[in-house]
């Protein structure tokens, strides 16, 4: 066969480029307007109901490594296919920083394994620079998304309650579920430090929406996907229901390559490989939409470059790649004694927690400007390969049963009852914290290394600064003080400076995003407020590269909403023929 | 069909979402029928194509030999015995999962046959045998030697970091598997409905559901419902 790119003379309405929160979104409502869709996918179809995809209710047992993370990140029976690394897919690091790129190859993305917490960005996180000075404000506010979250709530569901605060805007919720022991635990002991603890919100049927997604069955494992759609994922809840519209072609394992442009610097198609026959391939649309996650949106920009867009597509501004920032994240477990030799009971409710900790500190009282929630986990989870590791570390520090001591380690039937007794009586916390954007942390590509279809790769710059670091040492301390107040002994030495007190690498949290910024001047933005690229009107990204600034939230919920915003938009916009 | 038949329909895919949603009654039949015909098409644990080739490669051949794994076997035994809640490591197949793991953690390799070799050494100045070779009275002077990080003399520091290894992934391959979890006492990964922790619990440890909380969360009889806001 002669190497030549395939072409059709087809030409659909849309080309949605990427099928998570922002794909999923964009072909559920443009379909839903009687647009032609092609949606193209780098990974294969999914779908957890498929048995033989299906990771749901299976036992540690059931796979041979006990659900050890070897091949898949989070462990044999999480949903995502792909991972920080992927084999022919490499990315590179310059000037000796750190920043790890997850990807997930599959349909509905990142969607499929996320944790389901769906927090709006509240009125401060909008117009930040004007509160603390840092960073800058978006060309939207918080009122002007408000009406797209609350469709986004009734469209999908979101478990939560109304509480009135100021910066966690609040929604329509569904009821959320009981707290667990060790969450009344942290929510009594949290208190007595006047730290707020409350309800949880997370996209997690407590109650249906609708009559195709069945309600949560408390299996407490979303991160496998659900078989009966009972959470939200993109592929399960956006992506379904848009093909049954008859109007969206799905291409799957389609990695794009560039974007077509013509003369008039008008985006005309996609240039994708076919992971299958390894062919080149070209679609053609009237709009395109990238939706492929915020670097691999930049990554495809910064690639299709031409005589019109010598630096790459909509990138006069040269800011396409730049002020990539991921939330900060550090953790710290303990052991809470009094639940030794615990009840037994079913306590496996979610698949997340039923409460958190939602940013209470003022940051103008504190050595760091902006906040961070707190998320936290135990109880008597099914075991999986690890279960009773470092056990010689715990049972020589607690009194047997009879009160006596003895010594660590050991083997036999005492050793065999420990790991018994000290089942269910771990707890973690995690804190997740908003970095400020700067022009200095971005990803560009790699002048020399191309992946395995002969795409160039991104290489990424990113360092934390003493804001992020000083959030970091905050966790940490408060970490420790609910913990003591708890009666619970820290696991591990508390993390200091020589380490950035916990603080992950980048990427590592996988909220990253900015890295195609909105804003009102061109010289300083890629994309307008409606996600529209200021030089190419037909061109808009609606994933997190959008983002101008990240929150201390996680970014779904938003990406979702300005997603259906900027699809409504496309659809008001080629009524007008303006595009 | 009762609520917790209907989850265990839904769960298995055999119950569709409006017939629990608006269906009094139930199609027992249909749901038997599927029941039944789960298995069939339920294979493996959901792999895709690039995974079931690497567990072929992986189970193409072991890694240890005989009389490794002789010794793994005995080891485990000790590590976890039968007593009278459940049977050994052996019983719950740790040795299998041990001679898998290696091949999936290649790192686990070298301490592992190391370690085995250093125990084997460790019994033949001892007793001039092999420690599978040995007695289960000459065996155990060399674990108590070994087995108590705390205690053990400095020179036993090798020994030491073998066993603790050996430790781990007894204990992990136990609990993991069908016997131990059912000594471990989990009793989650099935569809159920979540009401809060047992009041007896709840009383254990001093605590209880406020007022706001219980007006608050989800009511149980309501799981069902289609929510509307207006």
């Amino acid at each position: 066969m002669a190497f030549e790119i395939k072409k059709t003379g087809k030409v659909y309405d849309v080309c949605i480029v990427g099928s998570g929160a922002g794909g999923g979104m964009a072909a559920k409502i443009l379909s839903d307007a009687g647009l032609k869709i092609a949606l193209l996918e780098a990974g294969p179809k999914y779908d957890p109901a498929d048995p033989d995809q299906m990771t749901q209710l299976k036992w540690p047992y059931e796979s041979p490594r006990r659900g050890a993370s070897t091949t898949r990140p989070f462990g044999d029976f999480d949903a995502a296919y792909g991972g920080w690394e992927i084999n022919g897919e490499p990315y590179t690091k310059k000037n000796g920083t750190e920043f790890d790129w997850f990807r997930s190859r599959m349909l509905g993305g990142r969607t499929n394994h996320w944790g389901r917490i769906s927090l709006r960005f509240g009125p401060r996180d909008f117009k930040h620079r004007s509160y603390d000075g840092l960073g800058d404000d978006w060309p939207i506010s918080y009122e002007e998304v408000a009406p797209f979250y609350d469709r986004v709530d009734k469209m999908i569901g979101v478990f939560g309650t109304k509480e009135n605060l100021p910066n966690e805007p609040d929604g329509f919720f569904l009821p959320p579920p009981k707290p667990r022991l060790h969450e009344l635990m942290i929510k009594k002991a949290a208190g007595k430090l006047g730290i707020p603890v409350i309800p949880a919100r997370l996209s997690i049927l407590t109650r249906p929406v609708n009559k195709d997604r069945s309600p949560c069955f408390y299996c407490s494992q979303c991160n496998r996907g659900c078989s009966v759609y009972g959470d939200f994922s993109s592929s399960s809840v956006l992506v379904k229901p848009a093909m049954k519209s008859g109007h969206v072609d799905l291409y799957t394992n389609a990695m794009a390559r560039e974007v077509l442009t013509d003369n008039s610097g008008k985006a005309t198609g996609v240039l994708y490989v076919d992971k299958t026959d390894l062919q080149e391939y070209s679609v053609n649309a009237k709009v395109i939409i990238l939706a492929a996650s915020a670097c691999e949106s930049a990554r495809l920009l910064l690639n299709s470059k031409s005589a019109k867009f010598p630096n790459g597509l909509a990138n006069g501004s040269g800011v396409v790649g730049k002020y990539l920032h991921d939330s900060t994240g550090a953790s710290r477990s303990a052991f809470l004694p009094q639940l030794m030799d615990r009840k037994r009971y079913n306590e496996d409710g979610t698949g997340g927690m039923h409460l958190y900790i939602p940013w209470w500190g003022d940051n103008k009282k504190l050595d760091f400007p902006r906040g961070y929630h707190i998320e936290f986990g135990g109880g008597m989870h099914m075991p999986g390969y690890g279960f009773g590791f470092g056990m010689e570390r715990m049972n020589g520090k607690y009194p047997a049963k009879d009160g006596s001591s003895k010594p660590a380690g050991g083997y036999g039937a005492g050793l065999k009852d420990d790991y018994r007794r000290f089942f269910g009586a771990q707890v973690g916390f995690a804190g997740r914290g908003e970095c400020i954007a700067r022009e200095e942390n971005y990803c560009e590509i790699d002048p020399n290394v191309v992946d395995k279809w002969g795409i160039p790769v991104l290489r990424f710059n990113y360092t934390w600064t003493d804001h992020e670091i000083k959030q970091a040492k905050h966790m940490q301390d408060t970490f420790e003080q609910i913990i003591h107040e708890m009666g619970g002994v820290p696991n591990g030495a508390k993390p200091g400076a020589d380490t950035m007190y916990g603080l992950e690498n980048p990427g590592r949290i996988i909220h990253e995003v900015g890295t195609t910024r909105m804003g009102d001047d061109p010289r300083k933005s890629v994309l307008n407020k409606f996600n529209q690229a200021h030089e190419c009107k037909n061109l808009f990204v609606v994933d997190g590269g959008a983002f101008v600034s990240q929150a201390d939230k996680n970014p779904t919920w938003t990406i979702l909403a300005l997603s259906m915003r900027a699809s409504e938009y496309i659809v008001d916009q080629l009524k007008k023929q303006n595009i | 069909m009762d609520r917790r038949k209907s989850l265990k329909a839904l769960a298995l895919g055999t119950l569709s979402v409006s017939a629990l949603l608006t269906a009094p009654g139930c199609d027992n039949k249909k749901t038997d029928a599927g029941k039944g015909g789960d298995k069939a098409k339920t294979p493996g644990y959901g792999r895709t194509e690039d995974e079931k080739v690497r567990d072929e490669q992986l189970n193409a051949a072991p890694y240890f030999t005989d009389a490794e794994m002789k010794t793994i076997a005995i080891l485990a035994d000790i590590i976890i015995p039968a007593d009278e809640h459940s049977g050994s490591a052996t019983d719950a197949g740790v040795p299998e999962f041990i001679g898998f793991i290696v091949k999936d953690k290649p790192e686990l390799q070298l301490p592992m046959r190391g370690g085995l070799r250093w125990l084997d050494v460790q019994s033949a100045k001892r007793v001039n045998k092999s420690f599978s070779e040995s007695t289960p009275e000459e065996r155990l002077a060399i674990v108590d030697d070994i087995a108590y990080p705390e205690k053990a003399k400095p020179e036993m520091s090798q020994g030491v970091a073998f066993f603790n290894l050996m430790r781990n992934l007894t204990a992990t391959g136990f609990f993991t598997s069908k016997i131990g979890i059912k000594d471990l006492g989990y009793v989650g990964n099935t569809p159920n409905e979540w009401d809060g922790v047992p009041d007896d619990v709840l009383q254990q440890y001093g605590l209880s559901y406020d007022e706001k909380t219980l007006a608050e969360c989800l009511k149980i009889e309501d799981r069902t419902k289609i929510m509307t806001w207006d």
